[in-house]
């Protein structure tokens, strides 16, 4: 009976719900392969810049140092430099690719070993700064969104200001306020673990914010302003929803879309200025390691630590490509405009 | 029924309602600090490397309007000499990116195939290679100093401007007049370059003065962290980083004074490049 039962339900509706799932499979499938045509577009970018330069590149490489005949052998040896190009290029991809990044000049290390080490400190910076601006900027993007009148134009005339401050002039003046003037936050270091650890970025993560504090406050200001003045927001208040919700549910959640839109820029911006902020602060993550790398004319760091940052911002964008049709179904179906 | 025609004001008033009193005093204070970098050998009190070891981290004074920094040089005359390598950059940048970005859109836009679609693709990609990225890899390979940053900028900078242009050109290609100069005969260089090229050089034209804000900022940052302009050559970025020493040791104004003109110039860039997109109507990302 129970079997007869099932046999005869109605078959649930397949075909559209097979046909969406078949859709968003493509669009997946699409976005990976369009996010490892542009990592390979950027690897050959990044790699054959160093056959921009003219002369020998084994003495290239070799800047700054004394081009021993064994240096110049080893150098050739380890970049292949004997090889043609093109074999040059597809070495050093599937290096990548296995994990083997080239060795470093100055640490006489493994790249990746380099960078490992120093990779904790600014993915907690990085971090620490995207919870100031996710806080800061929605917060201040909602204030001046909701109070009309001198409140808003203050706060935007703060965030055109706050948007001009370059990250590097903002590390010095809340250095010579907080550390200098009132003592509160350290200046230099990055502290022991834990609060100790946070307390010593806190300065740094919001030099390196500031910019984008601004940027998302301003998105989040115009988006929610245009969402106040749709028709579901006026249905919604008309219905007796208190403010709050309204605002939370029914304003905030559709003015996203353009807020993580911009996320992939802040991320690469966060991971490229982090150069200049942890170099202020004296904090040992491969931001400064870039610097030192340059500084220090060794050149597979460099290499290395671009191709990073480059992946970093093709990939977050991927992920905000992916995660849009989630936040707005519309999307999906196609039809982005609004 | 009456109907309400907003005539011209006569005269110089004109130009007084042509931008807002914000955007008005943002163009004095670039326009002082533009006049006073380009005549700083004129103007300027003192030779700005001029060490004075006696007179050392001076406050403002009738000797030093701005006092001095930690080797005694005199803050108002390294500021005045510091404009002209700080604005020169970002010049060169601006004035590169916008006619490459121009030329490429331009193409981009009008070729309907292939081509606009690889230019597309093109730009795509080397957006994903931050400004300040791009110059730190260009320094890295052809050395410290402002020639390699700026190359590399100005080629970070040409898919904005070739973006907006492509896309711009885009709708202005299906409009009326252009396909009336088709019909007419008119050959295509000439259309492009005398009809099309004037409709968008407002909209491109604020976003590059948006864009002169963005590098400078990272010209100056450059220099601060040791890579661009080499001392004892000043520059703004420069003058902040020389002047750490002093300021941890509570001397804040050799910092200040640089850090309040970049604040300054970018502030009043800014405003003066969204008043300009503002009043042509189009929107910029």
């Amino acid at each position: 009976m129970v079997v007869m039962d099932q046999a005869q339900a109605p078959a649930p509706p397949r075909g559209p719900g097979k046909r969406a799932a078949n859709r968003a499979a493509a669009f997946i499938a699409k976005k990976v392969l369009a996010l490892i045509v542009t990592l390979l577009v950027a690897s050959l970018a990044v790699f054959f810049s160093r056959f921009l330069v003219p002369g020998d590149p084994a003495r290239f490489l070799l800047r700054g140092r004394s081009p021993k005949p064994e240096a110049l052998e080893e150098i050739t040896r380890q970049f292949g430099l004997d090889k043609p190009a093109w074999e040059q290029y597809l070495n050093w991809l599937g290096g990548i690719l296995h994990g083997d990044w080239g060795r470093s000049l100055t640490y006489r290390q493994d790249v990746s070993d380099v960078l490992l080490g120093r990779l904790p400190t600014t993915l907690q910076l990085v971090a620490l700064a995207a919870v100031f601006i996710t806080v800061l900027g929605l917060f201040a993007g909602i204030l001046a969104s909701l109070n009309k009148g001198f409140s808003d134009r203050f706060i935007l005339i703060t965030l055109t200001a706050a948007g001009a401050v370059p990250p590097f002039v903002a590390a010095i003046a809340l250095v010579a306020l907080f550390s200098v003037g009132l003592g509160w936050f350290p200046s230099f270091g990055s502290g022991d673990g834990g609060w100790d650890r946070i307390w010593h970025l806190t300065l740094p993560a919001l030099a390196l914010g500031i910019t984008y504090i601004a940027m998302v406050a301003r998105v989040t200001r115009s988006s929610m302003n245009e969402q106040l003045l749709r028709e579901h927001v006026e249905v919604a208040t008309s219905r007796g929803l208190t403010r709050g919700s309204v605002v939370a549910r029914h304003v905030l959640r559709n003015a996203l879309g353009p807020i993580l839109t911009v996320s992939g820029v802040l991320v690469a911006g966060l991971l490229v200025s982090s150069a200049i902020i942890e170099r202020t602060f004296g904090l040992s993550g491969i931001g400064q390691l870039l610097v030192q790398s340059i500084d220090r004319l060794d050149f597979a760091v460099v290499q290395a630590i671009v191709m990073v940052v480059v992946a970093a911002f093709v990939l977050v964008n991927t992920v905000v490509d992916l995660i849009q049709p989630l936040i707005d179904p519309r999307i999906a179906a196609g039809t982005e405009s609004r | 029924m009456t109907l309400a025609v907003q005539l011209p004001q006569a005269g110089l008033r004109r130009y007084g309602s042509l931008l807002s009193p914000m955007a008005w005093s943002a163009l004095a204070v670039a326009a002082a600090v533009v006049l006073l970098s380009v005549f700083a050998p004129i103007l300027a009190p003192y030779d700005p490397d001029y060490v004075d070891l006696n007179n050392v981290l001076a406050g403002p004074g009738a000797q030093h309007l701005l006092g001095t920094d930690a080797l005694g040089r005199d803050l108002l005359s390294r500021l005045m000499y510091g404009g002209r390598t700080s604005l020169l950059g970002p010049t060169i940048v601006v004035i590169g990116s916008t006619v490459l970005g121009l030329l490429l859109g331009l193409v981009a836009g009008w070729s309907e195939g292939w081509l606009g679609k690889v230019l597309g693709r093109v730009f795509d990609l080397l957006f994903a290679f931050p400004a300040l990225l791009m110059a730190m890899l260009a320094i890295a390979l052809f050395g410290k100093g402002l020639l390699a940053p700026i190359l590399a900028m100005t080629i970070a900078y040409v898919p904005y401007v070739a973006r907006l242009a492509q896309s711009l050109v885009v709708a202005e290609r299906s409009r009326p007049y252009v396909q009336a100069y088709r019909v007419l005969g008119f050959r295509t260089p000439w259309v492009v370059l005398g009809r099309v090229l004037p409709n968008l050089i407002p909209t491109v034209g604020a976003q590059s003065t948006l864009n002169f804000g963005y590098v400078l900022a990272d010209l100056a940052a450059l220099s601060f962290i040791g890579l661009g302009v080499q001392p004892p050559t000043s520059d703004w970025g420069a003058m902040i980083e020389e002047s750490r020493g002093a300021l941890l040791g509570g001397y804040i104004l050799p910092a200040f004074w640089p850090a309040l003109v970049v604040v300054l110039v970018v502030v009043a860039v800014n405003v003066i490049g969204e008043e300009l997109s503002d009043r042509i109507g189009g929107k910029l990302s």
